[in-house]
């Protein structure tokens, strides 16, 4: 088997900007505060994922979770090492990103399925298919602003899962939807799996987790702590909560939560 | 059904900047389409203020500069001379308008899905050259009307002050594009340049009256400027043809338009060149 995502001692540094106007940053400068901060939202990476492979990527918020999965789609940049990727990669990063509320169910189809690479051949070939796996037939030159979060939901994971790419991407998407919608995304995932596509799934769910993938990928503070088992990472996931959970009730105010992503 | 690919490892975000856009024609088409839709959302109107906008401004300018003030005694078929350079100046803005906001306008896109970024400050020069063309319209027709008749010369003139307006504006526009992610003042700034680019350009006035009431050496930093020599190609192209003798050109007018262009493709490469490296910290910064 080919691998299908290199990470390579990848590293992500964050600037927290404090001022952006020239006024704040004028007026920090002079009360010698900083303008920025920094911190590592990546510290060192390296994962190989190879063909064929699901894996289970999982953490607190703020552990660089997101972030590496933003850098496997090119939104980022590392600051250190490097990202290579095999074929074409889609994702569902975020809900609906792609959807413009403006334009109805149909137009969207063409506009997302471009944004995600189709041409336009490839669209009309799937269009029927896309809509009928995300069940809004009725709505479908409606705009989608008027969409239930529920409908909205459910064509965007419709057109992403319908653009056969080399690596799929998902992030915290299939928390929404109702038990038969997300009954029919992990079958359809089940389905891509088994034509040898290479996932990478981002969620707090962690029985929807370990039921996908066989490989989970533990991350703390921006480094890889654990690599293997899906279950074994998972148990660690939980820990991780607990003693969160345990930190925020112990103290008043505790340390800062990372920031998302 | 297998669907493993041998495709090289790659970069995620390898694309070939300008030329991968054109790969992504489809896209391109569709953006721009969103763009046009989503301008107009919900007024009666529609595409029809890109007619009402240009007519309210030009009638503002005829009536005040021309016929107030008297500009229009001197200039023959002033209202031809106005919108010619109007209308072009109106692209260089409109072009420095949409192009600034076209990266931020998209945030939670660039932000979450890689593209090409170039796409999106390309899709609003695009949308910009759908709103020129009516404008473009009523130049000949009136021109026409005016007893203008299309002259090879004349046509090229006018080419190449559209092209020099076209390859500035992009260039200066994906400068913008990019500065704007990092420093939203930028967008302020163009709105206010607006006016001072309309008033830099012999649009209202003719330039003689720069040469006459300037000092020399103001006059040729005046004449400089690429504006100035594409809006008199343009009124070379559709006004002076129908007017009659009596009024001069900038002098060396070919050479000014060569020197024109070649600063105006630096430009563009420039722009061209910066767009693709700040765009590596687009998806961090926004």
């Amino acid at each position: 088997m080919m691998e299908a995502v290199v990470v390579d001692g990848v590293t992500k540094e964050f600037r927290l900007r404090h001022a952006r106007s020239l006024k704040d940053l004028a007026v920090r400068r002079m009360r010698r505060q900083r303008v920025a901060e920094r911190f590592y939202a990546l510290d060192n990476v390296s994962v190989t994922v190879r063909q064929g492979e699901a894996v289970a990527l999982m953490g607190m918020n703020g552990s660089g979770k997101s972030t590496l999965l933003k850098m496997i789609s090119g939104v980022m940049r590392p600051d250190r090492g490097t990202v290579r990727v095999r074929g074409r990669v889609a994702g569902l990063i975020d809900v609906g990103a792609g959807l413009h509320p403006e334009l109805t169910g149909r137009e969207n189809v063409f506009l997302n399925g471009a944004i995600l690479g189709m041409s336009e051949a490839e669209i009309r070939r799937k269009f029927d298919a896309i809509v009928d796996f995300s069940g809004v037939e009725r709505f479908l030159d409606g705009q989608v602003k008027f969409y239930s979060s529920g409908m909205f939901m459910r064509l965007a994971f419709s057109i992403a899962a319908h653009t056969e790419p080399d690596v799929f991407l998902i992030d915290e998407v299939l928390a929404v939807g109702d038990p038969p919608f997300r009954r029919k995304c992990k079958e359809r995932i089940r389905a891509m799996r088994a034509e040898g596509r290479t996932m990478v799934i981002v969620a707090h769910d962690i029985k929807m987790l370990t039921e996908l993938c066989d490989r989970g990928l533990m991350m703390r503070g921006g480094q890889v702590a654990y690599d293997g088992d899906v279950n074994v990472a998972g148990e660690m996931w939980r820990e991780d909560r607990r003693a969160r959970r345990a930190g925020r009730t112990g103290q008043a105010a505790g340390e800062p939560v990372g920031r998302p992503g | 059904m297998t669907a493993l690919t041998s495709a090289p490892l790659q970069e995620p975000d390898a694309s070939g900047g300008l030329l991968e856009v054109f790969r992504r024609r489809y896209l391109l088409r569709l953006l721009v389409r969103r763009e046009l839709r989503a301008r107009y959302k919900s007024s009666v109107l529609g595409l029809g203020w890109s007619y009402v906008r240009p007519a309210i401004y030009f009638s503002v300018y005829f009536f005040i500069v021309g016929q107030v003030l008297g500009a229009g005694d001197k200039l023959e078929d002033f209202a031809v001379y106005l919108f010619s350079g109007m209308v072009l100046v109106n692209l260089f803005s409109d072009v420095l308008h949409s192009t600034t906001r076209s990266i931020t306008g998209h945030a939670a896109l660039v932000r979450k899905i890689f593209l090409p970024r170039e796409l999106f400050p390309m899709a609003s020069t695009l949308v910009s050259l759908v709103h020129f063309v009516p404008g473009l319209l009523i130049l000949l027709g009136a021109g026409i009307a005016a007893g203008w008749t299309p002259s090879p010369g004349g046509l090229a003139a006018a080419a190449v002050g559209f092209a020099i307006v076209l390859l500035l504006a992009l260039g200066v526009g994906l400068l913008l594009a990019a500065g704007n992610v990092f420093l939203r003042d930028l967008e302020q700034a163009v709105d206010v340049s607006s006016v001072v680019i309309m008033w830099s350009a012999p649009v209202i006035y003719p330039w003689t009256l720069v040469r006459d009431t300037a000092p020399a050496w103001l006059t040729d930093l005046y004449l400089i400027n690429p504006l100035v020599t594409a809006v008199s190609l343009f009124q070379r192209g559709f006004w002076l043809p129908g007017a009659e003798a009596g009024f001069t050109f900038p002098p060396d007018l070919g050479w000014r338009a060569l020197g024109s262009f070649v600063f105006a493709a630096l430009v563009f490469a420039v722009g061209q060149r910066v767009f693709a490296v700040a765009q590596r910290r687009f998806g961090q910064e926004l």
